[in-house]
């Protein structure tokens, strides 16, 4: 029973995984990024994810705060926080935000104020999109991770 | 007539001042302009409203506008500069309406003097007219009424004064007849003689007759002539009388006639006798005459009288009365006659002693111009007043003359101004279109920017997720599968090659667009490249059975400084054509240096078209460089006279003996996406960029590129380009460049005698090309006859020897021969050359000892020197080099390496680290280029670097540069101590940028990097970089 749990969580994730793809939310280095997980470190993907998310949303507050300040916006250190935010996104394979940062950037080289407020709309949107379900995808991966746990001995004994 | 002849003379005029107009309107526009600019230019556009001033629209200003709105101030000095182009317009047509009402009003000016003048002239003229003609009737009838005094005074003095008289009527008559051209005004003279009642009696006696009355005869004046003096009743009885007793034979009736007893004339008479002088009655209608006629009467007096005598004494001393008609009528009539101009003006006289109603003397009432001139006649009695009236007797005639001269001035002014207003307005309109032009310009510009842009966008974002597929199916094929499934990896894979390849060349037609295509510079070996290519291409010419060849002069030197790649890709290109299209026969690549070529032109102008490689006719390759621009510059050797200069001009073809490009479409077969018929592309494939693309790297590579090509004979495609010479010094000569070979192994065979038999020379060539590639000698023969005399009976001994497949097959029993004769000396070794696999046939060779090895072709250098080795036992060392697999070697390359990495986003630290730590390296992360310079110093701990670019604070090249800076002293210091390990001197830095456009390979270099990866990793550039640093153990 666990076992075939373990194979629909499979399906689940990778369903998942494919619909993100299928929508641009996430790119191939998403894939490679877990390439990267191996023995040696195993919760390699989930710690890079913490840290991306830690810094983002410090990130994604810095600007807010920038844009808000009505009368001098830093469009500069807007776009240093911006090619940060990008430079990880595109590092994790977050396709969809790595784009929508480069519309953010593009705003703030024009210094366009509306445009800016509303590519930081999209941003958190598309943020808090990208955190809900990588969360989900987290869960199916730690239940698998518990079901192949759990499988390992039955296949032992076998 | 006149009115057209002044309108063509303005016209002419027009025309004339046309050309200077423009001229001179021109140059005050540009002058204006210019001032204007100046001004903008110093002022430095910190006042908007001085560009209202500065925009008179010349592009210069325009165009270094387009760059200053851009940055500035975006829109609002276009809607300035519109707004005022139309203010300047509605300037200019008020100006133009104001330019034709003004010379409307200088004509009409015009036209109003020269018609009063004209009025004024003709005033001057009928004045003097008027004037003369009363000057003249005054004359004349002075001198009729000095005569009449004259003869008053005959009267006194031979009537009156003798006793008896002398003059009777009959005397009178004769006399006054005769004298009357002396009196013309007159139409005849009376005499009345004074009589008192008291003598009437008398004096009737006297004469005969009875003094008449004249008052009925004034009542009926009409009856002229049976007018009877028997019918006038006598007069009747008056204090004095006066009757006529003389008259001249004109006016004989009035004879008797009482002239007191006439209203009019006794007026007369009395103021006669009162003044002394000739009195005028009032002009009456003449008897018998009817006309209209005054009477001039004189008094005669007694005695001579003083002139202050008083009226009463010369009542007293009146004798009678003399009395002249004058027929004012005809005398006018006379006098106008004999003046000039009579038509022209109608005179009248008048008497105008009463005011009120003056009475017409003369004139008739016939219409004139209603301006008239009066002139006062003086006709000697001061009682009465005389007037005379001149007027034209035609209207005044229109003013012809000031109409055309003014009408002409108008139109020649007008036409001007419309001349002058259609230019400024034409170089209005001509303004405006080329702004609109400059606009679509502009944006037709920014189109083919953006169709580029996104073309290399599109490009590369296929490319990427192109890798990921072709990666994971790299992956999927090391893993167990069945056959089936293998199949379908591989045919994935393939697809997906294509697309990658197909996708870069789009990326290369995009980049070639936007002009960012660039060449690299490197040292190269011409050779390797072409026998990769061969590789690339012998299966696929092998199935098909088409010979491929390659050979390469000996005038190339071995090393060549340019971009491979390109190079390459060219080549690539042409052959995978030229493979597409060949059937049957050969492909056959030839490289020369250009004043090789040029020579053998001289040397051999025609060459059979037997001489091929495979026996197939092909098209001819001169031909193919017949429009090359540097060959037909002055003469033949034209810009390549030069070689001793470092650059190196090769002309590389290639030729096949495919189907050929139809003729109707070779002249379009450059142009990109073209091919020769919708149909190829689906049954070969390709987009048909191939060719331009190529045509474009052999144009950035100073070269020129041809062909010719006959249908169903083949193509010859001809390239020229320029390299420069990579060898240290050419002039060392081929056995160094041979030597700086080592992969080949050559010098295992320096030394070594061949043979080879083929009956084509051509083909001979290239076997004899790739065998001296590898020191060996090599002999030509032609065929197996005269290789066994010569290897009989040859001075060097030959230990190889190389048999054309079509020598060896054509007869068995000779083939035979040779292979038992040659066995008698020391046995050579036998190589046979074949096609390909398939179509030699081992059977029908003697399977004796030694059986000769088979040679499948294309040969290639490292190929042959394989299979020497193999076949004549020389050492094997294993020279083969397999490419291991990028990941692989790179575990194999990054195991326990100390690798920094230097990165501010904390995310691509732990990516980054973690996929070099999945090589093996041993990673240590910092998080700012002051940490970085903090951790590598010299002499460093860590093997390499991977340093990102975009930091905050110091950025990668910042702290890259610094970190040489230290190294450098370092150096020195070291080089003081002389013991420094200079491996830890400087350490390999490698720059992380996620935009890979930002940072260019050059940058890199310049602030002192190694090269560059990009982000996220990819193993294979990884590879790539990496193992330039750390040498392969």
């Amino acid at each position: 029973m666990l076992g075939l749990g373990a194979d629909l969580l499979w399906a689940d994730m990778n369903r998942l995984l494919g619909f993100l793809f299928h929508q641009g939310v996430l790119d191939e280095h998403f894939l490679q990024l877990h390439h990267l997980q191996d023995e040696s470190s195993p919760s390699f993907v989930s710690e890079v994810l913490n840290i991306y998310f830690h810094e983002s949303e410090k990130l994604l507050n810095n600007l807010r705060s920038l844009l808000m300040d009505r009368d001098f916006s830093d469009y500069n250190k807007m776009a240093i926080h911006l090619n940060q935010f990008m430079g990880s996104s595109s590092s994790i394979g977050a396709k969809r935000l790595t784009t929508v940062c480069l519309a953010f950037r593009a705003a703030t080289q024009h210094s366009n104020r509306p445009g800016c407020l509303r590519a930081l709309e999209m941003l958190q949107h598309e943020y808090c999109y990208l955190k809900n379900k990588l969360h989900e995808l987290f869960q199916i991966e730690q239940q698998r991770a518990l079901a192949a746990a759990a499988r390992y001995p039955l296949q032992n004994n076998q | 007539m006149s009115l057209i002849h002044v309108v063509g003379f303005g016209l002419k005029v027009g025309h004339l001042l046309w050309v200077p107009c423009c001229l001179i309107v021109s140059f005050i526009y540009l002058n204006w302009f210019n001032c204007n600019l100046g001004i903008n230019h110093n002022h430095n556009c910190s006042n908007n409203n001085k560009w209202k001033m500065g925009f008179l629209g010349d592009y210069d200003g325009k165009v270094w506008l387009n760059n200053w709105w851009e940055k500035n101030l975006g829109n609002t000095c276009k809607q300035y500069y519109y707004k005022y182009n139309s203010l300047r317009r509605s300037w200019w047509r008020k100006l133009w309406h104001a330019y034709v009402v003004f010379w409307i009003v200088i004509s009409s000016s015009r036209f109003l003097h020269m018609s009063s003048e004209a009025t004024e002239k003709r005033k001057e003229s009928l004045v003097s007219l008027c004037d003369e003609r009363a000057r003249m009737l005054q004359d004349q009838f002075n001198v009729s009424m000095n005569h009449i005094q004259a003869m008053s005074i005959l009267i006194s003095t031979f009537h009156h004064a003798m006793d008896p008289s002398a003059i009777d009527q009959k005397t009178f008559a004769r006399y006054t007849e005769r004298t009357a051209f002396e009196r013309p005004l007159t139409s005849g003279v009376a005499y009345a003689v004074r009589v008192l009642h008291s003598e009437r009696e008398q004096f009737e006696k006297q004469q005969g007759w009875t003094i008449k009355r004249m008052d009925t005869l004034e009542q009926n004046p009409v009856q002229e002539d049976d007018f009877a003096l028997e019918a006038l009743e006598p007069s009747p009885i008056q204090e004095e009388y006066a009757p006529v007793i003389f008259a001249q034979e004109t006016i004989k009736h009035v004879i008797s006639v009482d002239v007191l007893s006439g209203k009019e004339d006794r007026q007369n008479v009395l103021r006669a006798r009162e003044s002394g002088k000739g009195v005028l009655t009032a002009p009456f209608r003449l008897l018998k005459t009817n006309r209209l006629g005054v009477i001039l009467t004189f008094a005669v007096y007694k005695k001579e009288l003083p002139s202050n005598a008083t009226p009463d004494e010369r009542i007293q001393a009146t004798d009678g009365y003399l009395g002249g008609v004058f027929d004012i009528e005809s005398l006018v009539e006379k006098l106008l006659q004999q003046l000039a101009s009579k038509q022209s003006v109608i005179v009248n006289v008048y008497d105008t002693t009463n005011h009120t109603d003056p009475i017409a003397m003369y004139g008739s009432d016939v219409l004139g111009d209603e301006f008239y001139h009066v002139s006062t006649l003086n006709f000697g009695d001061p009682f009465r007043k005389h007037e005379m009236h001149c007027r034209f007797k035609q209207k005044p005639p229109w003013p012809w003359e000031a109409i055309h001269s003014s009408v002409g001035m108008l139109v020649i002014a007008v036409l001007i101004g419309y001349i002058l207003y259609a230019t400024v307005n034409r170089m209005f309109i001509s303004e405006d279109n080329y702004n609109e032009q400059m606009e679509l310009k502009k944006r037709a510009q920014a189109a083919d920017v953006a169709k580029s842009q996104f073309l290399a966008t599109v490009s590369h974002e296929i490319r990427t997720p192109m890798n990921g597929v072709l990666g994971m199916l790299n992956m999927l094929m090391d893993t167990d599968l069945d056959v089936t499934q293998q199949e379908y990896v591989r045919t994935a894979q393939g697809s997906g090659k294509a697309l990658v390849s197909l996708i870069n060349e789009v990326l290369d037609q995009a980049k070639i667009d936007s002009g960012k295509l660039e060449l690299e510079a490197v040292v190269f070996d011409l050779r390797a490249i072409l026998d990769d290519v061969l590789l690339l291409f012998s299966e696929k010419s092998q199935g098909k059975g088409v010979e491929l060849a390659v050979y390469v002069s000996d005038e190339v030197p071995e090393q060549l400084i340019g971009d491979p790649g390109r190079f390459r890709q060219i080549i690539t290109n042409l052959m995978g054509n030229s493979i597409k299209f060949t059937e049957k026969g050969h492909i056959f690549v030839t490289i020369h240096l250009v004043e090789e070529v040029v020579h053998s032109i001289e040397v051999e102008p025609q060459s059979t078209s037997k001489d091929t490689l495979s026996g197939y006719p092909v098209a001819d390759i001169r031909r193919s460089w017949e429009g090359f621009k540097a060959f037909s510059q002055e003469g033949p050797l034209g810009s390549f006279s030069s070689p001793s200069s470092e650059l190196v001009n090769l002309i590389v073809s290639v030729e096949d003996t495919g189907v050929g490009i139809p003729l109707e479409a070779q002249s379009r077969i450059f142009t990109p996406f073209m091919q020769v018929d919708p149909s190829i592309s689906r049954k070969h494939g390709g987009t048909g960029i191939g060719l331009s693309i190529s045509k474009c790297l052999v144009g950035r590579m100073n070269g020129e590129i041809g062909f010719v090509s006959i249908p169903n004979i083949g193509s010859t495609f001809t390239f020229t380009a320029v390299f420069t010479n990579g060898s240290p010094n050419s002039k060392e000569g081929r056995s160094q460049q041979i030597n700086n070979q080592p992969h080949l192994a050559s010098s295992e065979f320096h030394g070594t005698n061949a043979l080879v038999i083929d009956p084509r020379p051509i083909r001979a060539k290239v076997s004899r090309y790739h065998l001296q590639r590898l020191d060996i000698r090599v002999e030509l023969v032609s065929d197996l006859d005269q290789g066994l005399s010569l290897i009989t009976n040859g001075n060097s001994a030959i230990s190889i020897v190389f048999i054309e497949q079509e020598v060896w097959d054509r007869d068995s029993s000779i083939s035979l021969h040779f292979v038992n004769n040659t066995r008698k000396v020391d046995p050579p070794k036998l190589f046979i050359l074949v096609n390909s696999n398939s179509s030699f046939r081992a059977s029908s060779v003697n399977s004796g000892d030694p059986f000769p090895v088979v040679i499948t072709k294309p040969l290639k250098a490292s190929m042959l020197a394989v299979t020497l080795q193999r076949a004549m036992g020389v050492g094997n060392r294993g020279n083969t080099r397999n490419v291991e697999l990028p990941s692989l070697s790179l575990q194999h390359l990054l195991r326990g390496r100390r690798i920094l990495v230097v990165d501010d986003n904390s995310v691509n630290r732990t990516v980054a680290a973690g996929a070099l730590k999945k090589y093996g390296a041993d990673v240590v992360c910092v998080s700012s280029g002051k940490d970085a310079i903090s951790k590598l110093k010299p002499p460093h701990q860590f093997d390499a670097c991977f340093m990102d670019i975009q930091m905050p604070e110091m950025d990668g090249f910042e702290a890259t540069r610094r970190i040489r800076e230290l190294e450098h002293m370092a150096s020195i210091e070291a080089s003081m101590d002389a013991d420094g390990n200079n491996s830890k001197l400087r350490v390999p830095i490698l720059a992380m940028t996620a935009d890979v456009m930002q940072a260019t390979n050059e940058e890199c270099l310049k602030s002192g990097m190694d090269g560059y990866v990009s982000k996220p990793f990819e193993a294979e550039q990884l590879y790539r970089e990496v193992s330039r640093f750390f040498p392969t153990s």
